[in-house]
């Protein structure tokens, strides 16, 4: 290349309205160009509160994860961590735009990331939970959580991909290869942090210890869910595939699989209802409140 | 044959020097600590504008900031591995920056204070380092001069994120263009320091230039800055606060003030107002990641030993 040219080049790409090069579709031009947005035959309201199930377990785990930029214990741990909060970004973009279409009474992405309160959030706890680099956790218990989170998404994905609706079936398949690469970044790091030293083992042990309640939610279907066959995942018939991952993970890496007791729910409700841990609402108040001191902004 | 001798005619021949060949140790080290501080300017620059993702006011502009400053950790990256090529070790450089030994760009010793911060870094800062950074395409040492083609032209497309955002913010509310305003107040000035001390009192520009590790004057850049930003103000519908600032047709550039040089020395001198707040959170990051860092060494050497058992 002849470097005089290549220098020039530079500052025609401050003009320059080619986009390519952008890794994580921040424009947001249309990932799923071409795929039939039709709405299949079933409740709007229930196939609403299900696609914000998706997108806000999404939304709120790249949130969490976001969290570690600048603070993960090494620069290819910064880069990797947040290409995993982008690809969960992304898909809870597609999610709740999904959302808002089906509801069809206008909320676009973000009137439904920002204007919606606690209540209505329905993600899981696990995607919620302090999981470090703050209070609550570390590098390991937040891997722990990855990995969980990962096994359980990529079984409920993996089927998704047949739904009936074209849009949450197209967003599965994108959504499958990003959700393999999270679940191998994260088995790595246990098998790593489970065989490194007595500190990481040690470690390693308490954030399986940490997320293991909240395991059970992640196979306890809502009403929802269970009234959209065809179209929703039924979460309990992922439960054996996951635990059979996870074990194999923690053989592999040295670890038994923790003994903990499933959290209770709050009488007998969970994220999924909008019942959530009380970090959700620290979470949900740094999040938006940018958005909500100005009203009628542009962005 | 005068090594010396020889590699002064390569360089001013403009050939390229690569990491195998013979170069004086003041060449060396030179480059050394120059590609050093602009990897740790990449690593610290995370901080202003990591502090806010988790606040972005659309999920668009939370990817976009969030990709931008993934850039810089992979920018870093390719940074340090440029000056390995020199023989230095990454461990130790990161040892230098988080003791203080090293310095990093002094405009991330800003605090961003609202989300048009985040435009304006992206405007001016950015606008600022390509402006440092396009010339350094064709500095004289190989390795550096391809890692930053590269990243000048990621560097460009933040820019352009980062005007785009303003353009945004000014065409919305009245309390957003104040907010542009605002920070386009507080940043102008810390953005013409980046090009560093005026030509008069700038104590390695002379040797750098010869070796073309360098190749234009502090002042040159910061009057190309000026030219190329001022007609982007105009069109953005700001004011840039320095009641100087002219056209000046006899010379073809525009006439402009000063910065403050005092401030400047005081925060190259380590007391600007992130200083210790910025190396406080790299060195937590390191000194938290160092059990990681210990088990995955752990670990690849136990499986070496396995892999050896197994043969």
């Amino acid at each position: 290349m002849n470097a005089d040219n290549a220098t020039d080049s530079v500052y025609d790409g401050l003009v320059d309205q080619e986009d390519a090069h952008w890794a994580f579709g921040t424009g947001f031009h249309e990932p799923l160009a071409g795929v039939d947005r039709a709405v299949p035959d079933v409740d709007r309201a229930d196939l609403t509160a299900y696609c914000l199930m998706l997108g806000d377990d999404a939304l709120v785990l790249s949130q969490r994860l976001a969290e570690w930029c600048s603070r993960a214990p090494e620069l290819e741990e910064d880069v990797a961590l947040a290409n995993i909060a982008l690809d969960l970004l992304g898909q809870a973009r597609l999610l709740l735009t999904r959302a808002g279409e089906v509801e069809g009474a206008g909320r676009d992405e973000d009137a439904l990331a920002y204007l919606r309160d606690e209540r209505e959030f329905r993600n899981v706890h696990l995607a919620e939970i302090e999981c470090g680099p703050f209070a609550g956790g570390d590098f390991a218990t937040t891997i722990a959580r990855l990995l969980v989170f990962s096994s359980w998404k990529l079984a409920q994905y993996s089927r998704l991909r047949g739904s009936a609706d074209p849009v949450l079936a197209a967003v599965a398949a994108k959504g499958l290869k990003e959700l393999a690469y999270h679940r191998d970044h994260a088995a790595q790091w246990t098998v790593r942090l489970g065989d490194g030293t007595e500190e990481s083992h040690r470690r390693m042990r308490a954030g399986l210890h940490r997320v293991w309640p909240f395991l059970d939610e992640l196979f306890t279907a809502h009403p929802v869910e269970l009234r959209l066959p065809g179209v929703a995942v039924d979460p309990a018939g992922l439960r054996s595939e996951v635990e059979d991952v996870l074990a194999e993970v923690c053989r592999a890496a040295g670890l038994e699989l923790p003994d903990a007791a499933p959290a209770a729910r709050v009488a007998g409700k969970a994220g999924r209802d909008g019942v959530h841990t009380e970090a959700m609402g620290y979470l949900l108040a740094e999040m938006q409140h940018l958005h909500r001191s100005l009203p009628g902004a542009k962005w | 044959m005068d090594l010396e001798a020889e590699f002064e005619r390569a360089v001013a021949a403009e050939r390229r020097v690569e990491p195998r060949d013979w170069m004086p140790d003041g060449y060396r080290r030179t480059l050394i600590r120059q590609i050093a501080q602009h990897a740790h300017s990449e690593i610290i620059g995370m901080q202003p504008e990591g502090n806010w993702i988790s606040r972005a006011p659309s999920l668009r502009r939370k990817a976009i900031l969030l990709a931008k400053v993934q850039d810089e950790a992979g920018h870093g990256l390719y940074l340090y591995a440029a000056a390995e090529t020199l023989g230095a070790d990454r461990g130790e450089l990161t040892d230098k920056l988080i003791d203080g030994k090293q310095k990093y760009s002094s405009i991330f010793n800003y605090p961003t204070l609202s989300y048009a911060d985040v435009g304006v870094i992206g405007w001016l800062v950015d606008g600022a380092a390509i402006c440092n950074q396009v010339p350094l395409c064709r500095t004289s040492y190989g390795p550096y001069a391809r890692a930053m083609i590269r990243i000048c032209k990621e560097e460009s497309f933040h820019q352009r994120q980062g005007y785009e955002l303003l353009m945004t913010m000014m065409s919305g509310t009245d309390a957003q263009r104040a907010m542009v305003q605002e920070s386009v107040d507080r940043w102008w000035w810390p953005s013409l320091m980046m090009f560093g001390p005026p030509d008069a009192e700038s104590a390695n520009t002379e040797r750098s230039m010869a070796w073309r590790i360098k190749r234009n004057t502090n002042d040159e850049l910061r009057q190309k800055f000026v030219d190329m930003t001022v007609p982007q103000a105009e069109k953005l519908g700001v004011t840039l606060p320095d009641p100087e600032l002219r056209w000046n047709a006899e010379r073809g550039h525009y006439d402009f003030g000063q910065p403050d040089w005092r401030e400047f020395w005081q925060v190259v001198g380590g007391n600007g107002p992130c200083n210790a707040q910025r190396l406080a959170h790299r060195r937590k990051a390191h000194e938290d990641g160092e059990w990681v860092r210990q088990a995955a060494a752990a670990h690849a050497a136990k499986q070496a030993g396995r892999r050896e058992e197994v043969a």
